[in-house]
């Protein structure tokens, strides 16, 4: 006998399927079908809830293969598209797989041909699927309720609100990952109950079976907000993983038009608070005393004061860093005029370096000080205030492009290194800079005039033997 | 000072941590929850539990132990001479926000980094410490990914990769004279000897593994690290040389780049200009192109411009192509794997379709449409049965043709 005698041409066929996402329930009966040669638009399928109408006078009782019927054939890929694809909401599904299964009879390789309308969309149904499957692992918000039974421990529910017919296929998942907790994951198509041994179905939900908070979600929600780096705001791009269809079941989300409004005003002040202007290095010397004068990056700019420009020869090969500006250096304008610079005139005259040929500047630009009275008292810059001024420092630098930088003091050599180092650890070594030149580290002249007796002697001393040192690495650096 | 909330510190912690680029949790060792004690799971992809508005996933709790450091680097919020404001968790605190977290499922794990405190020894061990309590004492089998200090003794380091999926060490910076500049405290041959060494401990592991099917596991993710990009004057050229180096001499998993971004307290030596968020998106790509398209490093130099950065307005991929003319039009019926990889718009995706699809039929223009997301950048790159570039590679004007209209790049350049 042949198939088709099993057939009544002409005959419709309705198969009612028990459950939306029953695929071996499908795949029995298309399996018996295509062995009995039925065309697939000769077959309506019907999920629950759906309607037969099409076929209403179909033939309800299945046609019997015949013994010898051939096998159907399905390769792995069909199987494993089909089993996926079934889940999908389109009521088609049932109808294009079979249609797919009946081709695949005379055509094995079908499924390669991408190009295939057929194929084309049940690949997209699959992939509607997977993504649904992974919004539903991503997306589901457990809420801890308080149980009445205090034996059970505690329970997690979740509600969430799945496009197709996932909730099933994804029981797994979730059992793998909170295998010692108690949780039911509520859907408007169904839920799932696992007490940390069994899993269980049970009816459809509504929103309100589930729980409406849970404490946690303000560390959550604050999480949230202090992740999100708002100088990098994309909105394109969270909208297309995150549609806002998922939002409302996800506690987080009420924050996001706030953050997004937010977000520029939050950058702008970042920027501001960073000093981090959109300006240029200036290429003069007398570009960075204009710059100065005007500087207010740190708090020492506020202050009553004038800033003081470095002075000597723009091709000057020795560079003299100080602190900052004292008194005197603040009322005259220059520096290294009052007590330490006149010092420091002595010993440079000692050592045989020419004051006049150097470039001598400081650290910080303005000068730090409290009024006392009618005094106003030195205060030493802070680290971050350094760092601050750096910037002009490290200007003059490139302008000048001393061969060789001398500190004085840490506060100098922190100016020009960016880390706080201790001067009895490096002084009488050079230190590399990344421009080729050589940074030396010493005292600053008024540490000498705080000392007497003989430590002031001893500290000068040293400091006498580090300006021959940079006196003979010069001639040295000019040979 | 008043106690600070838990709360409070979770602002702190995790505002202080926004700047890190990496929140992956794919590509670990599959393992589950069930017949242990807690909870817990990874499947080989990681999940993204959110996404922030700066587009960026969120997929485990990122947080800083503490940000309180000794060390001094410019580019970071936390750096001593920086006015925020600080917090510290205790590992407990933190191993409690994990789990608390987890049992929700709003993330797939922790990624634990730290300022340094007192010094990198007892930082890195309060680290480890965090993720010790998460397995030993919770059975915690989600995903752990740990910063480690670079500093700090290697054997505290290996205690890490035996706890963490993934471990990483930052090299902060593209060049040497760079780190030496922005990060005073670090030091590059360190921070390599250190990557050297879990590189090291990894291959021992899996070898252990092999023989043995007890041994134990080291970071079966692998090691990463980040890139700051912009905050000095390396050049693209210079970045995708020195992360090839990276992946070649340290076998990681992922280089990251983070665009420099502005921060709070900056500090002056900074460069002045953000850098275009669209120069980290074609870092990015540039990466992919070496990862999955077969481009050599040198190849992807060749696409920059003459200041040594690959272009804005165009893709990496499609720079080249631009560049080397000759080699196209790639026959798509008859080319090989590797020649139309190279085509500008045809996806890794979109080439095993095409390969597929042409053993039924000879492809024709129309057939290629359906298998691209767009055939318009394909099209002068390309010859079907019906189709045939003539003119269009050569045009000069071929690259303002197909370079995004400046309105879809305004989405990225924030
Ligand atoms: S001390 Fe330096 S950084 Fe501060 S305001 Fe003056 S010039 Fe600017």
């Amino acid at each position: 006998m042949t198939a088709l005698q099993h057939v009544r041409l002409g005959t419709y066929y309705v198969v009612n399927l028990p459950e939306a996402d029953d695929f071996d329930f499908w795949r029995d009966r298309a399996r018996a079908l295509v062995q009995c040669d039925v065309p697939p638009d000769r077959i309506a399928w019907v999920e629950p809830g759906g309607s037969g109408d099409l076929f209403s006078h179909g033939e309800r009782r299945m046609p019997v293969p015949p013994m010898d019927a051939r096998p159907v054939r399905a390769n792995r890929r069909f199987v494993s598209l089909a089993k996926n694809a079934i889940l999908h909401s389109d009521p088609e599904r049932f109808a294009l797989l079979y249609r797919l299964l009946w081709r695949l009879q005379s055509n094995p390789r079908m499924m390669e041909d991408k190009a295939d309308l057929d194929v084309r969309r049940v690949e997209e149904l699959d992939k509607n699927v997977r993504r649904d499957s992974h919004k539903m692992h991503a997306f589901v918000r457990f809420r801890l309720v308080e149980s009445e039974d205090e034996e059970a421990g505690e329970h997690y529910v979740a509600w969430f609100e799945p496009e197709h017919h996932i909730l099933r296929a994804n029981a797994g998942f979730f059992m793998r990952r909170f295998s010692n907790m108690r949780w039911s994951i509520l859907t408007p198509r169904g839920s799932l109950h696992w007490d940390g041994e069994t899993m269980a179905e049970g009816p459809p939900a509504e929103r309100h079976d589930a729980p409406g908070g849970d404490p946690m979600e303000d560390l959550w929600r604050t999480y949230y907000a202090s992740i999100f780096n708002p100088a990098r705001l994309k909105i394109g791009a969270m909208l297309k993983e995150m549609p806002k269809k998922y939002w409302k079941n996800m506690p987080e989300a009420s924050l996001i038009p706030d953050l997004i409004a937010g977000a520029q005003g939050r950058e702008a002040s970042m920027v501001e608070k960073g000093a981090l202007e959109f300006e240029e290095r200036p290429d003069t010397l007398a570009a960075i005393d204009k710059a100065i004068h005007a500087c207010r990056k740190c708090p020492i700019g506020a202050l009553d004061n004038t800033a003081v420009m470095g002075e000597g020869p723009q091709d000057a090969a020795l560079m003299i860093v100080g602190e900052q500006p004292g008194d005197n250096e603040d009322l005259a304008g220059r520096p290294f005029v009052g007590p330490a610079g006149q010092l420091l005139d002595v010993h440079l005259e000692k050592a045989g370096i020419d004051r006049r040929a150097a470039y001598l500047t400081n650290a910080v630009k303005h000068f730090k000080y409290v009024q006392r009275g009618k005094r106003r008292l030195h205060q030493n810059p802070g680290a971050k205030e350094i760092d601050t001024c750096r910037w002009w420092i490290e200007s003059e630098r490139a302008i000048v492009q001393p061969k060789l930088v001398l500190a004085m003091g840490a506060s100098a050599a922190r100016g020009l290194l960016g880390k706080t180092v201790s001067i009895s650890k490096v002084r009488g070594t050079p230190i590399p800079l990344e421009d080729g030149s050589e940074l030396w580290v010493t005292a600053h002249p008024s540490y000498l005039l705080r000392l007497e007796g003989p430590a002031r002697e001893e500290q000068a001393r040293l400091f006498d033997a580090d300006l021959a040192a940079v006196k003979a690495r010069l001639a040295e650096l000019a040979g | 000072m008043a106690q600070q909330t838990i709360l409070q510190k979770l602002e702190i912690l995790a505002d202080a941590a926004k700047y890190d680029a990496s929140c992956a949790s794919s590509g670990t060792a599959k393992k589950n929850s069930l017949g242990g004690r807690g909870i817990g799971s990874t499947e080989g992809m990681g999940i993204c539990h959110a996404y922030a508005p700066d587009g960026r996933c969120i997929s485990l709790l990122k947080i800083l132990l503490t940000n309180h450091c000794v060390f001094d680097c410019h580019y970071c919020v936390n750096r001593k001479s920086s006015n925020v404001a600080r917090a510290r968790f205790t590992p407990q605190e933190v191993v409690d926000l994990t789990l608390a977290f987890y049992r929700r499922n709003y993330i797939e794990g922790l990624f634990l980094s730290s300022g340094i405190v007192k010094n990198s020894n007892h930082t890195m061990e309060q680290i480890v410490e965090v993720a010790r309590i998460l397995r030993e004492e919770h059975d915690f089998r989600g995903y752990i990914h740990l910063k480690t200090i670079p500093e700090a003794d290697a054997e505290i380091v290996h205690q890490a990769g035996l706890y963490a999926d993934r471990v990483s060490i930052n090299v902060e910076l593209p060049t040497d004279s760079g780190l030496t500049r922005l990060a005073p405290d670090k030091d590059a041959r360190q921070i390599e000897g250190a990557m050297g060494k879990v590189k090291a401990d990894l291959a021992e592991a899996k070898d252990a593994h092999k023989r043995f099917k007890h041994a134990p596991r080291f970071a079966p993710a692998g090691q990463s690290t980040q890139m700051i990009v912009g905050a000095d004057a390396a050049t693209d050229a210079d970045i995708v040389g020195k992360a090839s180096r990276l992946y070649d001499n340290f076998r990681l998993r992922r280089v990251y780049y983070s665009a420099f971004s502005p921060i709070p307290d900056a500090s002056a030596v900074l460069p002045l200009k953000r850098p275009p968020l669209i120069r980290e998106h074609r870092l990015y790509q540039s990466d992919w192109l070496m990862r999955f398209y077969g481009y050599k490093p040198a190849e992807v130099m060749q696409a920059t411009e003459a200041d040594g950065n690959l272009p804005l307005d165009i893709d990496p991929k499609l720079a080249w192509a631009l560049k080397f003319r000759e080699a196209f039009p790639v026959d798509v019926n008859r080319s090989t794997k590797e020649q139309l990889l190279r085509v500008p718009g045809l996806g890794v995706k979109a080439v095993g379709k095409i390969l597929a699809s042409r053993r039924h039929r000879a492809l024709r223009l129309d057939d290629v449409a359906l298998l691209t997301q767009s055939i318009t950048k394909v099209r002068p790159f390309i010859c079907t049965v019906d189709w045939r570039p003539v003119t269009l590679t050569d045009r000069a004007d071929l690259r303002s043709l197909l370079a995004p209209k400046s309105e879809q790049l305004e989405l990225f350049v924030t």
